[in-house]
């Protein structure tokens, strides 16, 4: 066990675990944060996209001591005032089915539109790749991203 | 009512265009209804508010039906769609079958549903008439109101709930016509969007019980295999495990106050195992006992005129399919709370009501102990038709006398799921001079999910085959066969179930009687549908006209015939199954050897479209699905274990091999048929057709890239 402080959608929490949980558990188990899902474990399938430091990635692969007083957002913490651009062009797209895998998708579009504001079709795939969507769903996820980059997803 | 019987039921009600309608009314008076709340039936309560709510009693796995259901009764209601609020039925003795799937749920509640508004309706008219004391036939239901033009005066819903709760509910009600649906057929958005784009949409494994534990079962690695013994010495050291023990005989729990901890503990665990009589079985051994079987007189599926006394040019081929796993987003798990004389459920589950009654026997209580709620579910495919995971969550809250979330890994997932079966097909058909087929014969070798369930069909045809193997083209000389093999592999059904099988058989061979003929796939699939006729297979009628103009549809959007870029083919294929009709034509190239689905256009007929931008995400979801299944599924079986684990070695499609997926469907005010599964089967032949387009290769074997 340890304690271990976390920042996590801009406020910090304390967490008593073993440092080795990823920290996929943590936020679910722990803080109560489900909307980062388990999908695989492995870090094949991205349902548990999260960004550390801006960055998109799989907190299930992710020992929670590593992102110790790093800045950790969930989907939760996404939109800071209401729905981020990109969960507002995942609605207008109707993209979701069983929805599962769809925070992880929407974490992982917002950190390539964050470092790419316009990205071309290439670039969607290259960084949407990880993310595994077993309804099919991928046709409208690369048309919200375009949405979104047309309404400047990068802000 | 058992699992399979049940299953069963709803494919021959479905097959029927039967609507399910027991337990449908909801006795005059009872609880729920009253001078604040209007229930006429258990589908609808109307509260002085004029809040309506509408219960789901089909579960929800992303396929739509918490918004395409309550479209349905609010339609035939008069309601405003505003005003719509819908709730989640857990298993119920109301409902009637509950079973989600066979692409069932909107063609099976498509008669209750309509009823069920429209008898409110006409009550309210009612109700409204006798308030202002003017005939019922000068009042009409508008948008969540009762209006009598001719004085300009309204009443809502919600201010007639007393007076509707006192009038008698009527048995006979008049429906709407199609021409006059201002809800069925619109593009609504689906009600369960902006919570699953927020993050905060419950699915199975986010629900929680205060104090709940989690656990996670180490399972025999060995098909049919038992735990001889275990030792949890290790696993109690890790922090948090506090329990380990057996759940029946192939399974140890380990439980822990969070989920790391009990895979952590699960890790530690030493199980010695019995591997019992399957520990020799593969792959290899099982479609060497198709072959054996394929040796055997099957079971007639359909048969018209006589193939045997057919002579001209003969063309044989075989084909052959693999086992294959659902695998849905969301592994398995189930949430359960068992305390002594009761034991509730948080399950997500195709079968709410199987997951009772198996909860039931297990734990030792009657169902109606047993209460189980639905939770929305990370896709199901099929693989939430079984209840293990309820039965396991329910044995382990009953070991350690509390609540307990039960959660499989994908791994657990891949490796102790129920298989799509394994299949060989035999297919011959005689062309005449001009090279038409004149006699066409197909023969389904393949274990049978129900009869392994035990719980076989008639002549040990299994029950879902009636729905998923129809052969709808006019032909003088049919026979379709079926030849019950056994496996010792366990057996679920996948979405769309022998269907895939079927169609990747019988609309491969067709492109191969065309080649053989020398004529073009188009022409020779549109030269068998020629002439309208009705084949009746079991309890569906197929029409040739309907199978005609879906083809058509898709080969028009497609451009088929006209030229298309250096490099790239064309395949296509048609096929019917849940009651509607299917086409798609699949553009491709070939890099490598590796097909590339550059686009795939899709034709439906399924009857009334209740809600387009649903179809519009179901079919390309299967075609996707389907494409995945076309490529790379294949479970195989090593020394009587699964050999994939994970979305390495089984790998579904991902965004760089999605193709841009047009649909189509076909205008029509028939009643609804399936959407969810059709447009599954038709993928594969159609691939494998451009395949040979490209290559002149004929591929008899799924997965494409083994």
């Amino acid at each position: 066990m340890a304690d271990i402080s976390l920042h996590i959608n801009g406020s910090e929490k304390k967490v008593s675990v073993p440092p080795e949980t990823p920290l996929l558990w943590v936020l679910r188990d722990t803080l109560e944060l489900t909307g980062t899902k388990f999908g695989c474990g492995a870090g094949l399938c991205g349902a548990c996209a999260v960004h550390v430091e801006g960055s998109a990635v799989r907190s299930c692969s992710t020992p929670v001591s590593q992102v110790a007083g790093k800045s950790i957002t969930t989907i939760e913490g996404l939109g800071a005032n209401g729905l981020h651009v990109l969960q507002q062009a995942w609605i207008a797209e109707e993209v979701p089915q069983c929805g599962y895998c769809q925070t992880g998708q929407i974490m992982t579009a917002a950190a390539l539109l964050a470092k790419t504001p316009n990205p071309s079709d290439e670039q969607i795939t290259r960084a949407m790749r990880g993310n595994l969507c077993r309804c099919g769903t991928y046709e409208r996820i690369r048309k919200a991203i375009h949405r979104a980059a047309g309404a400047g997803g990068a802000r | 009512m058992s699992p399979l019987s049940r299953r069963e039921f709803v494919a021959a009600g479905a097959a029927a265009g039967a609507g399910l309608v027991i337990g449908f009314y909801l006795p005059h008076g009872s609880p729920s209804s009253g001078k604040e709340i209007f229930s006429p039936n258990a589908y609808l309560r109307i509260t002085r508010d004029d809040k309506v709510t509408i219960v789901v009693a089909r579960s929800e796995m992303g396929q739509g039906v918490r918004t395409a259901l309550p479209m349905i009764l609010a339609e035939e209601l008069e309601a405003d769609w505003k005003q719509i609020e819908i709730e989640q039925a857990g298993a119920s003795t109301l409902y009637g079958d509950q079973t989600t799937g066979g692409s069932a749920s909107v063609r099976t509640t498509w008669d209750p549903m309509r009823k069920a508004g429209a008898a409110a309706r006409e009550m309210l008219i009612s109700a409204a008439a006798l308030t202002w004391g003017v005939p019922r036939s000068s009042c009409s239901a508008q948008s969540g109101r009762i209006v009598h033009a001719a004085s300009n005066r309204r009443l809502s819903y919600g201010e007639l709930v007393g007076k509707a709760s006192t009038l008698p509910i009527p048995t006979d009600v008049p429906l709407k016509q199609s021409k006059d649906y201002k809800i069925v057929g619109q593009r609504l958005p689906r009600v369960d969007t902006p919570a699953k784009v927020r993050g905060d949409a419950v699915f199975g494994i986010d629900f929680r019980v205060p104090g709940m534990k989690y656990a996670v079962l180490a399972r025999c690695p060995t098909i049919g295999g038992k735990v001889l013994s275990f030792d949890d010495k290790e696993s109690k050291k890790i922090s948090g495990v506090s329990y380990a023990g057996k759940v029946g005989d192939p399974a140890v729990a380990v439980v822990a106050d969070s989920v790391w901890g009990a895979m952590e503990g699960r890790r530690l665990l030493t199980v010695d195992w019995d591997d019992g009589p399957n520990k020799d079985l593969n792959t290899a051994a099982v479609m060497e006992s198709l072959k054996r079987a394929a040796a055997k007189k099957g079971a007639s599926l359909y048969s018209v005129g006589d193939v045997t006394k057919v002579s001209g040019r003969r063309v044989s081929a075989e084909y052959q399919l693999p086992f294959m796993a659902h695998a849905p987003m969301e592994p398995g798990n189930c949430t359960a709370h068992y305390q002594g004389s009761k034991c509730e459920l948080w399950a997500p589950t195709q079968v709410p009501q199987d997951c009772r009654d198996s909860v039931a026997q297990a734990v030792g209580l009657d169902p109606d102990q047993v209460k189980v709620n639905v939770t929305l579910m990370g896709g199901g495919f099929g693989r939430r038709l079984e209840h293990d995971y309820a039965v396991e969550a329910a044995l382990v809250s009953k070991a350690i006398g509390g609540p307990v979330k039960v959660i499989w890994t994908r791994e657990d997932d891949m490796r102790f799921s129920t298989y799509r079966p394994a299949s060989l097909h035999q297919l011959s058909a005689v062309l005449d001079a001009a090279g038409w087929p004149v006699a066409f014969t197909h023969r389904i070798i393949s274990p049978s999910i129900s009869g392994q369930k035990g719980q076989p069909g008639p002549n040990e045809i299994d029950p879902d085959l009636p729905d998923e193997a129809a052969f709808v083209y006019a032909l003088p000389n049919v026979s379709l066969e079926y030849v019950l093999a056994e496996t010792a592999v366990p057996l679920g059904w996948m979405r769309s179930v022998y269907a895939l099988q079927a169609a990747f058989a019988s609309e491969s061979f067709i492109d191969e009687l065309a080649a053989a003929a020398g004529k073009h796939p188009l022409e020779y699939r549109l030269h068998m549908l020629a002439k309208d006729q009705d084949i009746q297979y079991f309890a569906t009628t197929w029409r040739t006209a309907r199978m005609r103009g879906v083809l058509r549809l898709a080969a028009d959007k497609a451009g088929w015939g006209k030229p298309l870029p250096a490099g790239c083919y064309r395949g296509i294929a048609c096929f019917g199954c849940f009651a509607s009709y299917m086409a798609e034509v699949v553009e491709i190239s070939m890099e490598n050897d590796v097909p590339r689905v550059h686009r795939v256009v899709a034709a439906v007929d399924c009857g009334q479209v209740v809600n387009p931008s649903i179809v519009e995400q179901q079919i390309p979801g299967g075609v996707v699905y389907a494409l995945g299944n076309a490529l790379r599924a294949k479970i195989t079986i090593e020394k009587g274990r699964v050999v994939q684990g994970n979305f390495d070695d089984y790998a579904p499609v991902r965004i760089d091999e999605a193709p841009v997926v047009e649909v189509y469907a076909v205008q029509s005010t028939e009643a609804p048929t399936g959407i969810g599964e059709p447009s599954v089967p038709p993928l594969a032949p159609a691939l494998c057709n451009a395949i040979y387009a490209a290559t002149k290769k004929r591929i008899r074997a799924l997965p494409i890239l083994s």
